[in-house]
């Protein structure tokens, strides 16, 4: 009877995603033993925050899309009102303000909209479909670039860049015209220099620090000349597990959350990089195969918007700890310490297997 | 047909979908490899040059100074020595707002007027990553009080250094030396001497005296601390470190009980003295007054303290005992004396009759004796007791100045004496040849003749002549002075006696040695000009005074010395050995505008001799610091018969 239970709770995994999460997971734990300084406290503390993922994602799994169609606008109005909350009432910590105090605990809206505005926009595209004009491509817009300024004047710019790339992910996918794409793309490239003849002396060079990190190696490129030399100086094999000396003597900076990759590149070599970069592919190749073989355009839409999300936080956090891509925080998934951005990744991988396991379901109906 | 064409629009849409899937595909798959390629390129292309940083980054090496050896007297009273302090400093380049720091620390810890203008000064003479003392010797409650509040004075630290100390301040300051901060000049010679590295982390060096001279042996070697540090550079732990080794120890020959009584006996006049045992070259004391507090230049002198001893007319920064330059006067008559005798030129039957004057051939010239009734019959002897002007002049004619320089050379005179300390000057022993290079002018007859009595051009130092002395007092053997007699090995304990290095060996017939000797010994005896200094000293002393003049006197003027201002007042010689039979101490004394070598340099010279060879101390209600401790050579010469 429970077994029967448990079966029918679990038939709706997809073991090639789990499987390849697992041993990402591994990997994760083993660094962050390093990273922490072998602290097993820090260890235990991600061990439940991986268990919560689990949860999580098992409960969304076992959920129906359309189930989950039905909260996408009660959620991105709720999203949005919490946004709104947080710019007028919000707490201000390290001169941002992110955290709405709710009395028994602070949450972080921003960190639910990189759902909900993918979910949102992909339910709005379901329902507008076949009969798609220009103006809904405007209403979509409007629906994703809303949030994205209210996160953005937080500042939180690395969260906003998200949120808007899994809203652009959806709009694009959903078939903006290549046209409107590369004009506005040709259009910005324009307006760029404009803008740049706008900005104080002072704003430019934050600007070009942002892209440039090593012309102010004492101050912002601090961390990333000290995370590349613990990149570089790891070599093809690393220098082994729990001997990364630039990670150990506290030389990289985040090294639990953002720069967490420093550490495993340093320990672990170029065989280690590629072999996560390897794990990292097959869990966002997996995603794109089911988002193409999704029955209906909402589990489509949501299912690549996911796919292409988690491939940019991974692209953005490496190239951003490996210095090709300006300082902005955002984490490495699954590999960072930290409960919000595993809760976050429980729901997205749920949400995925959802729309696998449902596939049939969906196209019998 | 609605549901085929639902199918085939809901086809289509996948298709559409699809291409679009496959764009994103591509994307990701260029993205991916764009980071694989730089991971290649960081970690394989670039592995060499970030594995070369990272090691930089986390291993630092620490230098351990090493403890400087100590300096002691020839008993073995610690004579400069070091200990622990609290210093408070600060790195200028770390801090944000460096007055604001100093003003805040101001509040923790007294800072005084003399602290801010030595920071001052450090601070314009060193780099601003250099850390530069604001406070020294801070009291444990002060270094609690700071410690405490650390974390509001970033760029500022509490460091514990071990201080150099001259125990007894003052006390033969010129020949001890001391140590100061390393400035540019000493930086560049130990960078020419490849010792740059042996003084990473030392920040003081020896300037003057046996402390400069033996820098090398005090020093030590100094050790090093290969430490892993972490990126705010607190050391994690010691990887490997190899000890300092701590300099050695210095035993002087000086006897600073002896050099303490001199100094006192100089009771704030002007001079030097220079005491030496004859037969080993050993400087028992060399004293040069005024004298000036060493512990002043350890921290690195102040502006007040500096401008007050540099420019003070006493100079007491300069060391008289090498550097101060005098004419011999009547000290020179014995060393004259000697060159008539072994020349040949002088027989002891050979007598004059002064008339109280001496004239040269075909010149109407008169040269003056001291004593204008003359001294009547003179033989050699007596010339050298009632120091005869006019005998020496005859004498230094008929000897002509080449004969009489080349002999008296043989003395040191006009040459350094290699005293193991630098800065020495050589004197001047005149001769046609100098005169002619150094005037362009020939030599006169006229200038032989005052030379007989160590007056013109001949210039020594009080040690030259304290050298030459003590040549004399060992019957022609000169040795070379020196002020260190060992150095004892920090780490064994060995004790290297320094040898003692003849400098000369003139052959003198032993006869006409006795004729000077006895001569001298005349000048401390009843009738000679000296014989209060001899009186009741319970050993025979051998001695020679003389007067150097600091005004010229016209050729009919007479030498007034109560209308004469002080510092215009002729210099008093002295010089001394004794016991005379078999000398122990060899003395030369100069008080600058003293008049009267007998009356005023030759008192000093007694008491030296009565500490040294009777272990008398003067009484002295300002009791001296320097414990007494039992003189090593004092016991055997009570032991011998005394007139």
């Amino acid at each position: 009877m429970i077994r029967q239970w448990i079966g029918h709770f679990i038939r709706h995994i997809d073991s090639i995603l789990l499987a390849t999460v697992l041993m990402v997971l591994v990997v994760a734990l083993m660094v962050l033993y390093s990273a922490s300084g072998q602290s097993m406290l820090k260890v235990n503390a991600q061990l439940v925050n991986i268990v919560v993922m689990m949860g999580v994602m098992l409960l969304v799994a076992n959920t129906q899309p359309q189930h989950i169609e039905r909260i996408a606008l009660p959620a991105y109005l709720l999203g949005l009102s919490l946004l709104i909350a947080v710019a007028l009432v919000g707490d201000i910590s390290h001169g941002a303000r992110r955290w709405l105090n709710l009395g028994v605990t602070k949450i972080q809206p921003s960190e639910l909209m990189k759902l909900a505005v993918p979910i949102m926009l992909s339910w709005y595209f379901s329902k507008r479909e076949s009969m798609l004009r220009t103006a809904d491509y405007v209403v979509a817009g409007v629906i994703l670039l809303v949030p994205v300024l209210l996160i953005a004047k937080q500042p939180d710019l690395g969260t906003a860049t998200l949120v808007f790339a899994a809203g652009f992910y959806v709009i694009f996918l959903a078939g903006l015209s290549w046209k409107f794409i590369f004009g506005s793309a040709i259009a910005f490239g324009a307006a760029l220099p404009i803008l740049w003849s706008m900005l104080h002396d002072y704003q430019r060079r934050r600007v070009e620090i942002l892209i440039d990190p090593s012309q102010d190696p004492l101050g912002a490129g601090y961390h990333i000349i000290q995370a590349t030399i613990a990149i570089g100086s790891g070599g093809s094999t690393g220098k082994g597990w729990l001997n990364g000396t630039q990670s150990q003597l506290d030389f990289v900076p985040e090294r639990t959350t953002d720069f967490v990759f420093a550490v495993f590149a340093e320990e672990f070599g170029l065989v280690g990089c590629s072999l996560l970069l390897l794990l990292f592919t097959i869990i966002i190749g997996r995603a794109f195969i089911i988002a193409s073989q999704a029955k209906s355009t909402f589990s489509r839409l949501l299912a690549g918007s996911i796919a292409a999300t988690f491939f940019t936080y991974c692209f953005v956090n490496m190239g951003m700890v490996s210095g090709i891509l300006p300082v902005v925080g955002i984490p490495l998934p699954l590999v960072s310490y930290g409960g919000t951005s595993l809760l976050t990744l429980g729901l997205s991988l749920g949400l995925l297997m959802s729309v696998q396991s449902h596939k049939r379901l969906v196209a019998t109906d | 047909m609605g549901y085929s064409t639902e199918l085939k629009n809901h086809q289509n849409e996948q298709h559409k979908f699809r291409v679009r899937l496959v764009f994103l595909v591509l994307m990701v798959l260029s993205a991916l490899s764009a980071l694989l390629g730089r991971f290649y390129y960081l970690q394989v292309f670039r592995y060499d040059y970030y594995q070369t940083l990272a090691e930089n980054n986390r291993i630092s090496i620490v230098p351990i100074t090493p403890n400087r050896g100590l300096i002691s007297d020839r008993n073995g009273i610690i004579l400069a020595h070091n200990f622990f302090v609290y210093t408070l400093e600060i790195t200028p380049s770390k801090t944000d707002d460096l007055q604001d720091t100093i003003a805040e620390l101001g509040k923790l810890v007294e800072i005084s007027a003399t602290d801010l203008k030595r920071f001052k000064k450090l601070r314009a003479q060193s780099h601003t990553f250099e850390s530069i003392p604001i406070r020294t010797h801070l009291n444990e409650y002060e270094a609690a009080k700071f410690a405490v509040n650390r974390f509001r004075f970033p760029g500022v630290e509490l460091k514990s250094r071990l201080f150099r100390h001259y125990p007894y301040g003052t006390l033969g300051t010129h020949g001890i030396g001391y140590i100061s901060r390393i400035n540019e000049n000493d930086l560049k010679q130990l960078k020419e001497s490849n010792q740059l590295s042996n003084y990473k982390g030392t920040e003081h060096i020896g300037k003057a005296g046996v402390e400069q001279a033996y820098e090398a042996d005090l020093h030590g070697i100094t050790g090093f601390q290969q430490v892993e540090i972490d990126a705010d550079g607190r050391a994690v732990r010691v990887l490997s470190s190899a000890s300092p080794t701590s300099g050695n120890n210095i035993v002087l020959s000086m006897d600073a009980k002896l050099q303490e009584i001199v100094e006192h006996e100089f009771a704030g006049r002007r001079g030097a003295l220079v005491a030496i045992q004859p037969k080993t070259g050993e400087v028992l004391a060399m004293v040069s007054m005024p004298s000036f507090d060493a512990n002043l230049f350890v921290d690195g002198i102040d502006y007040d303290n500096w401008n007050n001893l540099n420019n003070s007319p006493d100079k007491p920064l300069i060391n008289r005992s090498l550097k101060g330059i005098y004419p011999p006067g009547s000290t020179f008559k014995p060393f004259v004396a000697l060159a008539g005798l072994e020349s040949g030129k002088r027989q002891p039957p050979f007598t004059i009759s002064d008339p109280g004057y001496f004239m040269l051939p075909n010149s109407r010239h008169r040269y003056r004796d001291w004593k204008p009734s003359g001294h009547g019959a003179v033989d050699m002897r007596r010339a050298i007791t009632v120091s005869c002007d006019t005998f020496f002049y005859g004498l230094a004619v008929e000897l002509g100045i080449e004969r009489l320089t080349d002999f008296v050379r043989h003395f040191g005179f006009g040459e350094k004496t290699n005293i193991d300390i630098q800065g020495e000057l050589s004197g001047l022993l005149p001769t046609p040849a100098w005169k002619q290079k150094r005037y362009k002018q020939p030599w006169y007859m006229g200038e032989t003749v005052i030379v007989g009595i160590g007056q013109g051009y001949t210039l020594v130092t009080p040690m030259q002549l304290a050298y030459a002395t003590a040549t004399l007092a060992n019957s022609g053997k000169a040795i070379r002075p020196h002020l260190v007699n060992a150095i004892v090995d920090a780490k064994t304990n060995q004790v290297k006696m320094l040898p003692h290095t003849v400098a000369d060996q003139l052959p003198l017939n032993p006869q006409n040695l006795d004729i000077v000797k006895l001569g001298m010994m005349d000048v401390t005896r009843p009738g000679g000009t000296a014989a209060a200094v001899g009186a009741n000293a319970g050993y025979d002393i051998a001695a020679k005074t003389g007067t150097a003049q600091v005004v010229g006197i016209k050729q009919n003027e007479k030498y007034n010395e109560k209308l004469i201002a002080e510092r215009h007042r002729d210099h008093a010689w002295f010089i001394a050995y004794a016991p005379a039979e078999d000398p122990k101490i060899a003395i030369a004394v100069i008080v600058e505008n003293g008049s009267h070598g007998g009356s005023t340099a030759g008192p000093i010279a007694r008491k030296a001799m009565d500490y040294y060879l009777l272990g008398k101390v003067p009484v002295d209600p300002n009791a001296a610091p320097v414990p007494e401790t039992t003189v090593t050579n004092a016991p055997e010469v009570e032991e011998e018969p005394h007139d």
